[in-house]
Parts: structure tokens; sequence; C-alpha cells
């Protein structure tokens, strides 16, 4: 576990020389097969044992350490003759054409060479990008004669893949070997080759190095039968044409054959290195599945960059089915005692917790808080077993690392995917809970963006005491009650919370002392004093608040009428807070939401996260016992409205139906008077969408005026806790237009919507107004309309998703690296001043208030309020 | 209380305040009429405020900026709106806008303009239609009364409206000029026109006639290269021209338009026009109002801090592979993002070197990231 931890400080990138290939491999391979018929590697085969081992047990021929331990050694293949290596056929080829064919110098005056000379030398020595440079160069370096010794140049093509052209002939790889010997060392650097790791002749492979079976293992069947990796059958088939040349060229067979055999060589080797390449067809397996080779190892999503190295799997991690537990603490996670008994923490031992420990060991690991292995200090890890309980207990001490289960109160990490913001990844404290789902409290839903209609969540549990401390500190669920993307509260009260505070503090809600008290109980809230007469939900409410908090808002019931009433406002929406008792108002969204909770985000900032979780767990547990004090229940009933506001709608719905068919008849009789800069049949779809709107608006307000604050459902939409009035309205008045793309519906049959309606209908029934309520139901084809808008919202989610998704991708990649520094500055990892100072006023959004460092009115009106007390 | 004031308390009081702040205080302090011993007990409290809302040395704000943006990315809609402004308009927004905008693309699918007018200028109809009609693509079909081809005479005869010439505020004898100028048989009558085609013997002399009215058709007579459509529109108190398609730098070069005011929303445009400053404003601008249209709160310093990494090198990069991505310095952390296999091989013969600053080449590598909690180190002073 211990040991000297080096730092890497930097990578070299360079090119392997023949030579080198030769001086890292162990042997030369020849033989294309891999295993005699007795199941043992053949020598000098692609299995060879000297490339090392994997099976467990055995050592290594050439290192002679134990399978797992030993990394593999490469091994080489002489290619009978050279062969260019896919991925630098372009560069060969800009390489080619900006040298000349006779001297082998770049085709670039002496004064260019100078002047590119120096440019580059200043951009090696500021480590900038070169890129640019050498495109310039490969440009300019195109030229008809060689400046050096006035040899006429061909123009040299490529033909994808690897095929050099020079005028109508075909350079052999030989030949193209040839012309990169020829450039000078000098002139390196212009063609873009650092002559410190590189030689242009390198990338033609004369010696093709082979890696060591650790990274292609085969793969031993049920049946027995070994199936071999891509890799090792790309090699067989290069081994194979190799020797085939080898002995065609040995046996001076014709011209045309060894050609054929060269190409055939270039294609295995081009197949080896990319199975994608753009101009040759993919090899693939017997059964007809392209191979994964070498860069199809490493590219794309599944690739090694971005599935092993910048993401790994992971131990001590669990996940399971989330489901509410509105009893537990915002900062707490309910874990399955299952899963407690899994994964672990590893616990030092020392003399003050030695007995706690012993206790662990004695539970085994089967008994819940047990343990599973005990590490002793040489290193060794020991299972905990029934059996072995015993003698390690004996031999336990101080230096000892037990790993014991997951108890109540340690810190784990809680994340759900997809991690879209730094919220989606918590430190919770543990409880540990009988079933087996994990347990979340209602209120952080939000930033984790959970619903239990089968989410799943991932667990870690950490594994160092740093790890622990940092987590505490920084990622605790209470200190992300502030979102940093606009200052405001992202966790806080839903659904239920919302409406059972409203219920509790509405106007006229008087409660008997009895059932406060058991109200207040059953939130685990201090009991106050009695006094012997009704509580009204205000009073009980106001025991949450800090007694110097004062405030005033408008609750998310305010209707925002003309002239606001304030205090004697008729919905109750005017909010006063008057060191720490609720004056008047009620409270709902606006007051401890998700979102948008007042009151919670001046918890938050003037008291600080303790005193803000607190006041989240008791307000919700207080709000839940009120709405169970009370009942709370939704049908449709609570959309039912009169005959004669049915009536009304009806009125009101064909005359608007009436005045769109107005408007076509005005369009078809050329009456219709155009709006500046749109069509005629434009501006008849907008009139149309117009009068259809306010029609509907119109009947969702008769259906409103209706509805009463007694009626759950409105109580839900006003509030803010669930649905809106227009859900409402919908369902009891009038569903309205259907849109796609943005406009009435107006394809789908041969020019009309459906084959029902006459060619070129515009009327609001042939374009997918919706005229029914939800609650009514719908005709055939209003159904209809509905699915085709419906669907379009289904597409339109999918496609969102996938490109906000890439678009995060990048601005994440594009930012990563950026950090604040000492002295105030923005800088990215090559300290390059990105702002001179953060947001040009350093204030962090997620400690300021709304994106403002302070709010300067209050703060004034506090100041003006403690001065007048002090006189 | 006048800013010069608070400064001078700010000032006083030995707080290192931002312009923004100070004005904030300023207008507040006017609003609440402070006396000045308020003042100073108000920048007292402020002070302290600011001091604990400053951010943290070696915080991630890279990162959080990329997520504040990126995350209300998924709850944002697709489609094209109509109206930004005017009913009369179609522009993108939602999510493909705020897509146009990061990837700092060329060609923006809905170029637009508001163009408003100096002082003394902007209540004047008069003047801003007639602008609007030099600013604004007029073809000749616009200004037509009556269009007749004859195809027995292989003629046709055209009459041009002057009501509507007038209308546009056009001047005929310009107009005139014009069509003859692009047209060689043309027989001007005042405003009767009579056009032929040149019947060789080779071509078919019906479609030459009907490919000639086309051509007289769509003749343009007025207007700014690359806008279309204009929409004048009264805005509180002042008249504002909206175009299709943009030209700044030809707009701004007309008489009476507020050089201050209008605008576009072409980032590359206002690169060329008005320099890389404006462009990042412009950036922030545009990526904030797309934010704001669909009802989401995003903090401006995370827009700015995405505008300001996007023009930090002068010129406007986008982010992505062929923007600020494609020119990191870290040859894993360009791997690791697109085209791995493009960068390792460049790298290999470039002899390229990673120093492993980054954040992705240290996870790569299984080492602790250089931000926050990891940017800090111990260095022991050694006994000797």
């Amino acid at each position: 576990m211990q040991g000297i931890l080096k730092k890497i400080s930097q990578i070299n990138f360079g090119l392997l020389s023949p030579e080198n290939i030769r001086k890292m491999s162990v042997t030369k391979i020849v033989t294309p097969d891999t295993y005699d018929e007795d199941g043992y590697p053949i020598e000098a085969g692609l299995m060879d044992p000297r490339l090392g081992v994997i099976d467990p047990g055995l050592r290594c021929r050439s290192c002679g350490s134990k399978g797992g331990d030993c990394q593999g050694h490469f091994g080489h293949i002489n290619l009978a003759r050279p062969v260019i290596h896919v991925g630098f056929a372009d560069t060969i080829h800009k390489i080619l054409r900006s040298t000349c064919s006779s001297c082998g110098r770049v085709l670039l005056t002496e004064s260019e060479i100078i002047d590119y000379k120096d440019k580059l030398d200043a951009k090696y020595k500021n480590e900038e990008s070169i890129t640019a440079l050498i495109k310039e160069i490969y440009t300019v370096a195109r030229r008809d004669k060689c400046p050096h010794c006035d040899e006429e140049q061909e123009e040299v093509k490529i033909d994808k893949p690897v095929s050099i052209v020079e005028g109508n002939y075909k350079l052999t790889s030989s030949e193209v070997r040839e012309r990169l010997e020829k450039i000078e060392e000098d002139d390196y650097i212009l063609i873009g080759i650092n002559p410190v790791v590189a030689k242009p002749e390198w990338m033609v492979l004369t010696v093709l190095p082979v890696p060591p079976v650790t990274v292609r293992p085969s793969i031993t069947l049920e049946t027995g039968e070994r199936s071999e990796d891509d890799l090792t059958h790309k090699l067989v088939d290069i081994l194979r044409i190799n020797q085939r040349l080898k002995e065609n060229m040995e046996a001076g067979a014709p011209q045309l054959i060894v050609e054929d055999l060269w190409e055939l060589l270039q294609y295995h080797v081009t197949t080896y290195f990319d199975n994608e390449a753009s101009g040759v067809p993919p090899a693939r397996h017997r059964s007809g599945r392209p191979l994964k080779t070498l860069a199809q190892r490493l590219k794309g999503k599944e690739g090694r960059f971005r599935s092993n190295l910048s993401g790994k799997r992971v131990n001590f991690s669990a996940r399971t089915v989330i489901s509410p537990d509105p009893n537990i603490s915002i900062n707490e996670v309910g874990v399955p005692e299952m899963i407690a008994r899994e994964v672990t923490v590893p616990v030092y031992v020392t003399d003050w917790n030695i007995e706690d420990m012993r206790k662990h060991i004695e539970n085994g690991p089967k008994i819940h808080p047990g343990a599973n292995y005990v590490i002793r200090p040489d290193d060794r890890k020991i299972r905990v077993y029934e059996e072995t309980k015993d003698s390690i207990l004996e031999k336990l001490e101080p230096g000892y690392v037990v790993e014991r289960h997951l108890m109540d109160g340690d810190i784990v990490l809680f994340n759900r995917q997809p991690s879209l913001h730094r919220m989606s990844m918590m430190a919770h404290e543990v409880k540990v809970l009988p079933y087996k789902t994990f347990r979340l409290n209602l209120c952080v839903c939000p930033p984790y963006n959970a619903d239990f209609d089968g989410d799943e969540m991932n667990m870690h549990v950490f594994q160092t005491e740093e790890s622990r401390a940092e987590a505490k500190s920084l990622m605790r669920v209470q200190e992300h009650i502030l979102s940093p993307r606009f200052g405001g509260p992202i966790i806080g009260g839903i659904h239920d919370h919302i409406s059972g505070a409203y219920l509790l503090t509405r106007e006229g809600s008087v409660f008997e002392e009895d059932h406060v008290l058991q109200m207040l109980k059953k939130a685990r809230l201090p009991l106050p004093k009695r006094k012997n007469e009704g509580w009204t939900g205000k009073e009980v409410f106001s025991l949450l608040l800090p007694d110097d908090l004062n405030m005033v808002y408008r609750a998310e019931i305010c209707r925002k009428c003309d002239e606001c009433l304030r205090q004697d406002c008729k919905n109750d929406a005017y909010v006063v807070i008057e060191d720490g008792q609720l004056k008047t108002g009620a409270i709902d969204e606006k007051a401890y939401g998700a979102f948008s909770g007042k009151i919670l985000d001046s918890i938050v900032k003037d008291y600080g996260t303790d005193k803000a979780r607190e006041f989240l767990d008791s307000a919700t547990k207080l709000a839940i016992s009120g709405i169970m004090k009370r009942g709370f229940t939704t049908s449709t009933a609570d959309e039912e409205i009169p005959r004669e506001a049915k009536d009304r709608i009806e009125e009101l719905l064909s005359m608007a139906e009436l005045k769109v068919e107005q408007l076509i008849d005005a369009y078809h009789n050329d009456e219709l008077e155009a709006l500046p800069g749109r069509s005629l049949r434009e501006t008849l779809e907008m009139k149309i969408m117009q009068v259809l709107g306010e029609a509907r608006d119109k009947s969702g307000e008769i259906a409103e005026s209706y509805f009463g604050m007694d009626n759950h459902a409105v109580i839900m939409a006003l509030t803010g806790a669930r649905g809106s009035m227009l859900n409402l309205t919908q369902i009891a008045a009038c569903v309205g237009q259907q849109s796609v793309r943005g406009g009435r519906i107006e394809r789908g049959y041969s020019k009309r919507t459906l084959p029902h309606f006459k060619e070129g209908e515009l009327g609001a029934k042939a374009s997918g107004f919706v005229h029914s309520s939800y609650k009514k139901g719908l005709d055939p084809l209003e159904f209809f309309f509905h699915a085709m808008g419906g669907r379009e919202g289904l597409v339109d989610t999918a496609i969102r998703t996938a490109q906000s998704g890439y678009m995060q991708r990048r601005l994440v990649n594009a930012l990563q690296d950026l950090s604040v520094q000492p002295d105030g500055t923005v800088r990215d990892n090559r300290g390059i001043v990105i702002q001179s100072k953060y947001g040009e006023d350093g204030v962090d959004p997620a400690k300021s208030d709304y994106g403002k460092v302070a709010d300067i009115d209050r703060m004034i009106e506090e100041m003006r309020i403690k001065s007048k007390a002090a006189k | 209380m006048d800013i010069k004031k608070v400064t001078s308390v700010v000032k006083k009081k030995k707080a290192d305040f931002p312009e923004s702040l100070i004005h904030e205080i300023a207008e507040a302090s006017e609003r609440h009429n402070l006396k000045v011993k308020e003042l100073e007990s108000l920048v007292d409290e402020i002070k302290k405020a600011y001091e604990r809302a400053g951010v943290e040395n070696g915080e991630a704000v890279g990162t959080v900026a990329a997520q504040s943006v990126g995350e209300p990315g998924t709850q944002m809609t697709m489609r094209t709106f109509h109206y930004a402004g005017v009913a009369e308009l179609n522009v993108t927004l939602g999510l493909p806008r705020l897509i146009e905008i990061v990837d700092a693309r060329k060609k923006i699918s809905t170029p637009t303009m508001a163009i408003y007018f100096e002082e003394g200028y902007g209540n004047d109809e008069e003047f801003v239609r007639k602008i609007a009609n030099q600013i604004g693509k007029i073809v000749l079909n616009d200004i037509l009364k009556d269009f007749h081809v004859n195809y027995a005479e292989m003629n046709m005869s055209v009459e041009i409206d002057e009501e509507k010439v007038e209308d546009k505020r056009l001047e005929l004898d310009v107009i005139l000029a014009k069509i003859e100028k692009a047209f060689k048989r043309v027989e001007i009558n005042n405003n009767l026109l009579s056009f032929e085609p040149t019947i060789s013997e080779s071509k078919h002399a019906i479609r030459e006639l009907r490919l000639l009215a086309d051509k007289v058709r769509d003749l343009q007579i007025s207007g700014v290269k690359n806008i279309g459509k204009v929409v004048i529109s009264k805005e509180e108190l002042e008249w504002v021209i909206h175009t299709e398609g943009s030209n700044l730098g030809a707009v701004l070069k007309m008489e009476g338009v507020d050089k201050t005011r209008t605008t576009t929303n072409d980032i590359h445009e206002i690169e060329k026009v008005l320099g890389i400053e404006a462009a990042r404003n412009a950036i922030i601008h545009e990526a904030q109002s797309t934010m704001e249209e669909q009802g989401l709160t995003v903090d401006v310093r995370h827009i700015m801090l995405v505008a300001d990494m996007m023009t930090s090198d002068g010129s406007v990069k986008s982010i992505g592979r062929h923007g600020i991505s494609g020119e990191k310095a870290s040859v894993l952390a360009r791997a690791s993002f697109e085209e791995t296999g493009k960068h390792l091989l460049r790298a290999s013969i470039r002899g390229e070197i990673d120093h492993l600053t980054g954040i992705i080449e240290n996870i790569i590598i299984g080492q602790p990231i250089p931000l926050g909690t990891g940017s800090v180190g111990v260095i022991m002073k050694s006994r000797d």
C-alpha cells in the first residue's frame, strides 16, 4: 500500500527507428502459427513464451516475473519488403511533394529556408503549435523546379490510402523510402519532423514490432477452443504473406507476382494499424465482423482514451434503484444493509479503536457492522471468514487495517447520470436501512434530476481520510443548496412540501393545540409551551424561522393585480416576516421551493448552510405532517365545471371558428391585407393562430373563474407544487391548437391533412385545432392531430439531448483547464491569462446573491432598522 | 449621491471595489437618499460581503462555467421561433442558436440587424422610411402596376406604379437609369417600359422571353448587399429598423445611423467591423439573451468566461476540435477529445512533449489534478 509516489513530469513522443524496434525486441517472429498440436506455444511464433505470460503461476522467460506482474515484451517481424505506415501516408506525400526528387532538398530558396527556420525556432521556444506554419511551407514548397539543383519536378500525387504516384509512375515503397533517406537532416525541421526523435524514412517500415501477448490475450472458450485476439489474427496474416513474399523473392519469381504479394503485405500492414482507413476494404473476421485493430482500440467513445483512461471502473461502489424517504435528512442517504455489508471502509487500528474493530471482526462478513478483510502491517490482505475470525482476532494490534462494513455516519459519494453539473455528485452521510433500495430525501431530487419511476443511482465509498475530509467540507449536500449557475437555491421543497406548507399557513387555517403538538412531534421538532388556545398555521410555521429574520416578498400565488393591496391582499400573497414571525402571506414555492425559495435563500446566505439544512429538514417534515393532518387528494372532479360554463366555452369556440372561416373567406376573395414583409398565406396563418390562441385562452379564463382555492388541483397549480393553470384548463375547457414545426398542422394527406377534408381546406378543425377538453375526450380526428403534436415533442426531446450533450462535452473540454490563480487572474494550464479578474469583479456566483455581491437595498433597510433600534 | 462621492468613500475605507459595484452603490444610495454616515457604514458592510463572496484560489471556474452553460441546454427548445422583437422576422433561438454561438459559425442561419438612429432622426418617420428603403432589398417587381408578356409580338410591356415608387421613397429617374443600364433592348416612355429579348436563331424564343421576364422582375433597384427584407417598428418612442440579413459595415456608414446602438447578431461581422472586444461583448450578449428568452437564468460570469476563452488570442475561435480543443498544448488532451490517431501520429514525428499540466492528462496517468485542493502543494524547508 505504501511506497514512493513518483510524479510523472512529462511524456515525450517520438518515432521508433528500425534499430530501436530490434533492440527492444526479445525475439524475431517468423512462424505464422500460434500453438502446436499439444497446445504449447511455438517458438518464434506469435505466442512465443518470451513475449510474456498471462497465466498466473507461470514465470516469464524474459524477465522471470510471475504472470500478472510481467507487463510483456515486444517481438519483431522483419518485413521482406518495406511498407508504408498508413498513418503517415499523407505526411509522406506532402514531404515528397515539397522536396526535390533528385537532390532531396526542400523546394525552398535559401532565404526562405532561413526565414522559416527562424519562425519555427521561435515557435518551438514558446511551445506553440507549428501546424499552421508547416502547412504554409508545404504550399510554398510546391515548386516545378528545384531551387538548389534546377531539376524539373514532376507532380507527386497520393492515391488513397498509401500509393504515391509521381507523374504516371507509381513509386514502390522502397523508392519512397530511398527518397526520404535522401533528405538532409538540416531540412527535417522544415518538413515538420523533429530530427531529435524521428527520421522521415522511419515512416516506411522495414521491421514491424509485435506487441506482447498481454496486449492481445487469447480467450479459451467453454468448449476448450482457443479464440485469438483480432490483433493476433492480423499478425498471422502479415506473417503468412511476408513468408510467401520472401520465398518468392528467393526463388526469383516473376516481378508481377512479387509486386502482387508486396501489395498484399501492404494491405495487411495497413489494416493492422487502421482498419477504417479510407480507400481500403476493412479486413474481416470469419464471421464477417470487421476486425478491431490498433487505431480502433484507441479511437472514439469506446476507445482506450475515453473509456479506459479518462474514465475508469472502480471498486467500493454500488448501484441500485432509488426510492424516497421523507424522514431522513437531506444530508443523508439510505443504504440497504446488503450493500453496507459489501462495500467497506478501511480503518487503521489504534489503541483507541481496537475494541471497536474487534467487535467488527467478531461479527464477521455476514452480520452487519462487521468486517470483510484485514490488512496486516506487511501489506498482506486476509479475508475474514467465520473460521479464521479467531486467529485474526488474536493477532489484531495497532498497525493493522480493518476493512469494516459501511456504517451510519460514514461519508459516501452519491451520483446520478447524466452528471451534467457538479450537483450531480454530492457527498451524503450513510444511514443503513433495511430493504434493497437507496433512500434519499425528496429535496435533493432537483439537483440530481431524479424521480422514482425506476431511476438508479451510484454510490462510492471513500477510501482515504483526506478524501473524506475534503468531501465533507466541499461536497456535502448542504454546501450545494445554492447553485453556481445563478446563485439561488437548487435544493428545496417540491410537490407536497409546497402544497402542505400552503395549506398549513394560509389565511384562516387554525388548529387545535393538541393537533399542533401532534404535528410538531411528528415533524420531530421541539415542542413549544402550551398556550391553551388554537394556533394559526402561520404561528406554527414561525417556529421554524430564525428569530431575527425579516423579509417581505410576493408569494407564488400572487395574481399580479393592477393595484397591490400589500398586507391586505385577498389571496394572502403578500408575505411579511418580522423578527422571525410570519405576519401575513402564505408559504408556497417562493418561500422554500427548489429554484426559487426566498426564505431558504436568505437563510443559507445569512445563517449558513447548517441552519439552512435544519430549516429545510424541519420545514418539509412540518409541511408533510400538516398535509397529512388535513388530507389532500385530487381527481378529475377537481376539473369539473358547471353546465353554463361549458355552454359559454362552446359558444366562444364556435365564434372563434366562425371568425376563422371569415378570415379564410377574406383570403380567398383577396380581401386580406398582408402584414409588412409577409405573404398573404403567412398573414392568414398568423391571424388564424392568433384568433384560435385567444379563443383557447378565453375558454381557459372562463373555466378558471369557476375554480377556487378549495380545489386541490388549483392549489397545486397556483402554489407551484405541481402542474399549471394551463394543464387544468386543458383538462376542463379546451385543449387548443396542436402544432408541428411551429405552425398549424398542414401536411399528411394529398393536399390536406386527412381524407376527411376537402382539398386545400384551411379551417380550424382541418388543421389540428382541438376543440374538446381532455376530460370530455377527443374525437378521432382531434386525437390523431394530438398524437402528431405529441410525436414531434418526443422526437424533439431525443434530438435535443444528443445535441446538448455534445455541446456540453465540447464546452467542458475547452474550459476544463481554467482555474483562478492566487493573483486573481483566470489562466489555462499554459499560464495564458484568459481573464485578468474572474468575472470582472472576482465574485463567485455560487456565493453571490443572484449574481450580485449583496442585496444592497435590503442591506440599507436592515441598517436603518438597526440604527433605529439603537436609538 | 454621485459616483465620485461613493468612490471617495470607498477609497477611504480601503475597499477595492469593481466599477460595477460602485455604480450599484451610487444608484442605491440615490434611491434611499443615504446620508454620508450611512453610506460609510454601508460601504463597510458591502466590503465584508464582497470579501465573503470572492472566488477561492484554484477554483475550477472553467468547468463550472461549462456546466452552467451546458446543463440548461437540455431544457431548451429546438424550434426556430418567430419574432425576436418584431413579429415579421424569423430568428433562430433556443439550443440551435446557442450551438451556433459556441461554434462561432461563419455563416449563421438567420443573420439580423437592429438599426437605431441618432437623436433627431429616430423620431422622424419619413427619414427612417427613406433609409429603410435604401437598406432593404427592393426589386422591380415590388413597384410594378402592370406586367404583361406579349407572346405574339415577342415583347413585354411594363408599367411602373408611381404611387408605389413614392411610397417607397424612391426616385423614378434613378430607377429608370438602372433599368437602362441593365437591359439593352428597352424602350422607356415615362413609367411605361417595353422590353424585347435579344433573339438569336439558335435559342428558343419563347423561353428567352420568359427568362427575360424573370430577370426584369428580379432586377434589384435598391438595397444594401446581403440584406433582404426590412421591417420598421416603433420601440419606445423611436423608430427602429430590423433587417433580414446583415451588413454592419455598410449600414454604419449611412447618415443618421446611431453607431453605438446599431447591432447585428453575426459575431464574425462584429469582429471584422468593430474588433475583438466588441465580438466578445457580442458573444456574451447573444448567449445571455438566448438563455433569457428561454426563461433560463445563467450568471453572466459563466458566459463571460466562455466568451473570453473564445476570444483570448485576438480572433474568434470555436469551442471544439477546430478551435480551442484542437489547439491545446497537450497531446493527450487533444487525443482524448477527438481525432485520436491524427494527434498521436503527428506528435510522434514532431517529437512533441507533454508537460502534463492539464486536467485530462493527469487523469489519464492517474495523478491528482491541478485544480482546487489539488492545486496546492507543500514545500518543506530542509533542515541543514
